[in-house]
């Protein structure tokens, strides 16, 4: 009970202090707030095919659009190369051969744009991540670079 | 007859033992109300509302704080080589810290100024003075690095610097000593000081877009030493207003030698006018040397120039550029309120403020009411120009700046204590103590014509035991006070780096959405870089050897290196192809006699190694990346020269392991 008060008491000094009414420290309107950082967990609307992210169906026709493809492997080799082997040998990420069998379009490309999001919150990728124990990091990829690498994925799958 | 001259004798010791007391800081006192704590208090994960940009004297940096909380968030590397930051050791800054006496691997930093547009801060620039090897730099603050250092020609001590124009037209530099100009022999005797030696007053002009700066043209005035500035605005735009001391012309024991005079100066400059003579040809060209050094954030790689000319216009011959306004005594601050109306100097040795009044000013000079010349440069009658006197506001003015609704500020040095008082009726309406020797302070925008006045930050010159003791030297401090309400309040103290002199505080909102977070790495066009591990390499170019590598978590490429050779020259071109905020790798070689890299996220980095010995050096990241960052390492091979160790460089080759061979 004595322990209940005090923490009730800290708890209030803390309110006072954290820039509400009264006080004079204003916590600007976006002040970032590193307590709200972390994705609530058990999300009922959250879909594991599809991931989070701004892709919620992507088209890709049966044949493979070479163009892309292209533009796709000159990004693996500035951007991914260092982590991912083409094969399916491990190096600091998992190798890519299979990739586009294993996930849906619309996963690999959110997990590549929204890679925070998806590692906090995805079963798939968190077991990735149990694996290799690196985050991926945020390459600040654009939708397009994330359509051009899965084209390139898929060649490298076999899509002819 | 024995007995009074005893008193009398008294008298004096108790009157000096009196005076002594009042040089003396107060002790650590603890004037604080209790709802101090709260006004300091940032929350864990909150952001602070203002950015507070400090000298850091003699460390050469600028440091960044956050206010209220005081929080260290960055020391800008500047004058100073930074291995923290590989600052003057990798390849890209070095040039940075060149000068006409070669490389300088230190300065003194002693006042920050934020560019301004329309007489408000505009959040693009700092800029910051070196006062020994006279430069001024200009800090972004989109990467809060330094983009730029231009050194000053006829300059000794550039300490009245780096004072600024109400649109940044100008940054200008006065010398601190006045020496011989550098196009002629300076081998003459010290003594003949009044004849040989000039004081010189430098305007940079800034690139509008860029912020390129240049020496525009430099005015040559009478040998003083030249303390501190500050630009007119407003009404007085166009005009720049300088403190001299030691218009006694003294060249040694300055300390008794430089405080004869009841009264210096405070020289008013009509910068308008200046420009006009040097458009009509009046300036001469001049050979100096100087450097000019730049640092390309596409390249991220800096150059330094050296220059050979300068145009000087002279005080003496181009008579309305220049006057002296008499000022008590010893005056260091020089400051101009938002309105651009008054001037208010500020004598170390006086015990009043003088206060200067524009259009008095030009009244005067208008009438020709002078007292006279000093070495060719009209005197203003000192009542003529003068608006009023603050009577009797503490001991040692320093510093004043404004709040905008009024009210100025002045620090005093010898009474330890911040002043506030009526700009209009020079009345004093509140003191706060320092607890310790105050120097310089610092209100938001406080020297802008928009103040933003919620905070004032004051600034020690001589520490005292404001936290736990750290051996012989303590450290240096600010003090933090609320002046939002009728009276001011300390709120917190915070330490400091170096010396703090002048500093400046900006609303966070106006940097904040500008911070670059990364360097894009396709934009990356420094010669060396990487883009890609598949473009690693390891090239031999004679005795030179250049190493294309990347650096991501959690490993470099190439991380073993063989076949380098007893002397070579090794250049590691590192580039981190990270593209997120914050990620920096580290980059270190055993024995390197340099230091390291710190190499931020899309950028290029050179360290530049020559091995003494032969041997295994091991290289890693310094810089903790990912549950793997221990693992972030590599082997340089070294050879005996001439040996044939062939080249050879990988990662991840996994080739089996050949313990059964040896070397050669
Ligand atoms: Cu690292």
């Amino acid at each position: 009970m004595k322990k209940l008060s005090i923490i009730l008491v800290i708890g209030t000094i803390i309110a006072s202090c954290g820039g509400g009414g009264g006080s004079d420290v204003k916590p600007t309107t976006d002040a970032y707030d590193a307590t709200k950082n972390e994705a609530p967990a058990g999300n009922p609307s959250y879909d594991p095919n599809r991931g989070e992210g701004k892709f919620t169906k992507v088209d890709i026709p049966a044949t493979l659009d070479v163009a892309k493809a292209s533009e796709g492997e000159k990004i693996y080799g500035v951007k991914c190369s260092s982590c991912h082997k083409v094969t399916d040998e491990k190096l600091v990420g998992p190798g890519w051969k299979g990739v586009t069998k294993r996930y849906a379009a619309e996963w690999i490309m959110n997990f590549v744009t929204n890679t925070d999001a998806m590692l906090n919150k995805d079963p798939k990728a968190q077991a990735q991540l149990e694996i290799c124990l690196v985050r991926m990091p945020n390459q600040n990829l654009t939708d397009d670079d994330a359509r051009n690498l899965y084209e390139f994925m898929r060649k490298n799958d076999g899509v002819k | 007859m024995k007995k009074i001259q005893f008193n009398m004798i008294a008298a004096a010791g108790v009157a000096i033992l009196m005076s002594l007391n009042a040089c003396k800081p107060k002790n650590a006192g603890n004037a604080v109300s209790s709802d101090a704590a709260a006004k300091a208090y940032v929350a864990p994960g909150k952001y602070d509302a203002f950015y507070n940009f400090v000298s850091g004297g003699f460390s050469g940096q600028m440091s960044v704080y956050g206010l209220p909380s005081g929080r260290l968030l960055r020391v800008i590397p500047v004058f100073s080589v930074d291995p923290e930051k590989g600052w003057g050791y990798s390849e890209e800054t070095k040039p940075m810290l060149n000068t006409s006496h070669g490389f300088v691997p230190w300065d003194d930093l002693h006042h920050t100024e934020m560019s301004q547009t329309n007489g408000e801060i505009d959040g693009r620039w700092v800029f910051g003075n070196a006062n020994n090897t006279p430069r001024v730099a200009r800090i972004d603050l989109t990467t809060f690095r330094t983009a730029e250092i231009i050194e000053l020609p006829n300059s000794a001590g550039n300490h009245s610097s780096p004072f600024i124009t109400e649109n940044t037209e100008y940054v200008v530099a006065g010398t601190r000593f006045s020496v011989p100009p550098d196009n002629v022999n300076g081998d003459v005797p010290i003594n003949t000081y009044k004849k040989n030696f000039k004081g010189t007053l430098s305007f940079i002009s800034v690139g509008k877009e860029d912020g390129k700066m240049d020496i525009a043209f430099q005015i040559q005035c009478p040998g003083v030493n030249f303390d501190l500035s500050h630009a007119g605005k407003g009404k007085s735009h166009g005009w720049f207003f300088f403190s001299c001391y030691n218009t006694e012309q003294a060249n040694t024991l300055l300390e008794v030698n430089a405080s004869q005079k009841d009264k210096d100066f405070i020289m008013a400059v009509n910068w308008k006018k200046a420009e006009e003579y040097l458009k009509a040809g009046k300036g001469r060209k001049q050979a100096v040397r100087y450097a000019h050094n730049i640092y390309n954030e596409k390249t991220h790689t800096a150059t330094s120039e050296i220059r050979t000319e300068v145009t000087v216009l002279d005080a003496k011959e181009l008579k309305d550029i220049c006057y002296f306004m008499p000022c008590p005594k010893s005056p260091h601050g020089c400051d101009v309120d938002p309105t651009g109306e008054y001037i208010v100097g500020s004598g170390k040795l006086a015990a009043l403020i003088p206060v200067f009044s524009f259009d008095k000013i030009q009244k005067a000079i208008a009438a020709k009411d002078f007292i006279g010349e000093y070495d060719g440069i009209p005197i203003i009658k000192y009542e003529s120009a003068l608006y009023g006197e603050v009577k009797k506001p503490g001991l040692g003015p320093l510093h004043t700046e404004f709040d905008g609704k009024g009210f100025a500020y002045t620090t005093f040095f010898v009474s330890s204590e911040v002043v506030k008082w009526n700009i209009k009726d020079l009345t004093v309406v509140d003191r706060v103590p320092t607890y310790y020797s105050v120097g310089h302070l610092c209100i938001p925008g406080g020297d802008s014509k928009k103040p933003n006045p919620k905070y004032l930050i004051a600034y020690n010159k001589i520490t005292k035991d404001r936290y736990l003791p750290t051996g012989p030297e303590l450290a240096q401090s600010a003090q933090l006070y609320d002046i939002s309400g009728d009276k001011m309040q300390l709120i917190l103290d915070f330490p400091t780096i170096g010396e703090p002199h002048y500093a400046q505080a900006v609303s966070a909102d106006l940097i904040r959405a500008k911070s670059l977070k990364f360097f894009k790495i396709e934009e990356n066009a420094h010669p060396y870089a990487s883009k890609g591990e598949g473009t690693t390499k390891v090239v031999r170019e004679g005795n030179k050897v250049h190493v294309y590598m990347t650096a991501i978590r959690s490993h470099f490429a190439p991380d073993n290196i063989e076949g380098i050779k007893m002397g070579d020259e090794v250049y590691f071109h590192v580039t981190n192809i990270e593209q997120d905020w914050d990620v920096p790798h580290g980059f270190a070689v055993k024995g390197a006699s340099n230091a390291e890299l710190l190499i931020m996220p899309g950028e290029t980095q050179t360290l530049k190694w020559i091995p003494e010995k032969t041997g295994m050096y091991p290289i890693y990241c310094t810089d903790f990346c990912s549950a793997l960052h221990q693992e972030m390492s590599g082997y340089v091979r070294v050879s005996p020269a001439g040996s044939n160790t062939p080249l050879l460089f990988s990662t991840g080759k996994n080739l089996p392991a050949a313990d059964s061979v040896g070397s050669k």
